[in-house]
């Protein structure tokens, strides 16, 4: 297996995509969508901030067309980082005192 | 395939003796470098960890500490390291197709991006040394001394909730500028050595892999934005 060369219209089309996401990031902000549900506009943002990650990683770092080794560091270091919240986060909502001071 | 006769290097000097071949070698490099990445997301992660649990045990404080900052010269900063990484992307593709001029080129517009962020960045840290915000005694006479008014702080929040809300995020972007600071010198580097003709299809590891260290640290930002700048905006207000 060669190098995979990305062609550079892929690169146009993905930094137009981050730019798209960075634009509707910023102005969802100031929108209240805390109405819908308790915590909307975090949950927004950092779907948004995970969508733009991800077309960084997969394209302008290549694991789209990387090899499968490359593919399970990338999801190892996920998968640890996961762990790492997950269980942080579930310490503290199973405490007393929740995560209220 | 094309070899450079003039003076770059051919398939079989660019080959390391440890490895089979190119393909290999190519791998080894970017694997290497991948683990170095996870490493730097443990990390960083642990930052963003302690960064939510302390919002969320204080949202009024951090809202308010957070809206403080200023949006505008945080997007731009945006803005800049997302266009280096679409440079930097074309930095590698002109390095794997062996355009020497184009490759020093968009190496040199993304050195000049990193500058521009660090120089927006540093106008943010001042901004926040006029108004007492550098937590702490860090500053010698110049202790944390927020305005009040201006803070629009809740009844119910602590003014030293406002401080911690600084402590990590003069650590998380400061650790960040660090981070932009080495890619700067990497960047300098590169370009020095591609002006030399050093790399070439055949050979372009270091390109390809600080393209890797440089979109992570993009993607580092890519976080921060939205989790200190934007997050409570649209209960305080902007500015």
């Amino acid at each position: 297996m060669s190098e995979h060369i990305v062609q550079r219209k892929v690169y146009f089309a993905i930094f137009g995509a981050l730019m798209v996401f960075t634009a509707l990031t910023v102005l969802a902000a100031f929108q209240d969508l805390d109405r819908f549900f308790p915590g909307a506009n975090t949950v927004l943002a950092l779907t948004i901030a995970v969508i733009k990650a991800t077309l960084v990683v997969l394209f302008f770092m290549h694991v789209r067309y990387s090899s499968r080794l490359i593919w399970v560091i990338v999801v190892a270091g996920i998968f640890w980082l996961g762990i790492m919240f997950v269980f942080t986060v579930s310490d503290y909502l199973t405490r007393p005192s929740g995560l209220s001071p | 395939m094309a070899v450079s006769h003039v003076e770059g290097h051919s398939a079989q000097t660019a080959l390391a003796h440890h490895f089979d071949n190119m393909e290999q070698q190519r791998e080894a490099g970017s694997i290497g470098m991948w683990v170095f990445l996870v490493q730097e997301i443990m990390f960083f992660g642990a930052l963003f960890l302690a960064y939510s649990i302390f919002r969320a045990k204080f949202p009024e404080a951090f809202a308010a500490a957070s809206n403080h900052l200023d949006i505008k010269l945080g997007a731009i900063n945006t803005v800049v390291l997302i266009v280096s990484s679409l440079t930097m992307a074309l930095a590698v593709y002109y390095a794997q197709v062996g355009h020497r001029r184009m490759q020093v080129i968009f190496l040199t517009i993304t050195l000049l991006l990193g500058l521009t962020f660090l120089g927006i960045k540093a106008i943010e840290y001042r901004e926040k040394y006029v108004d007492n915000l550098i937590p702490g005694s860090l500053i010698a006479g110049h202790p944390f001394n927020p305005n009040l008014e201006e803070l629009r702080l809740p009844a119910n929040a602590s003014v030293h909730n406002v401080e911690m809300f600084y402590w990590i995020y003069f650590a998380m972007t400061g650790l960040h500028a660090l981070h932009m600071i080495i890619g700067v010198g990497i960047l300098a580097y590169l370009i020095f050595q591609a002006r030399k003709g050093r790399y070439t299809p055949e050979y372009h590891s270091p390109v390809e892999i600080s393209g890797l260290y440089w979109h992570f640290v993009d993607i580092v930002w890519i976080f921060l934005f939205p989790l200190l700048y934007l997050l409570g905006r649209h209960i305080g207000g902007g500015h």
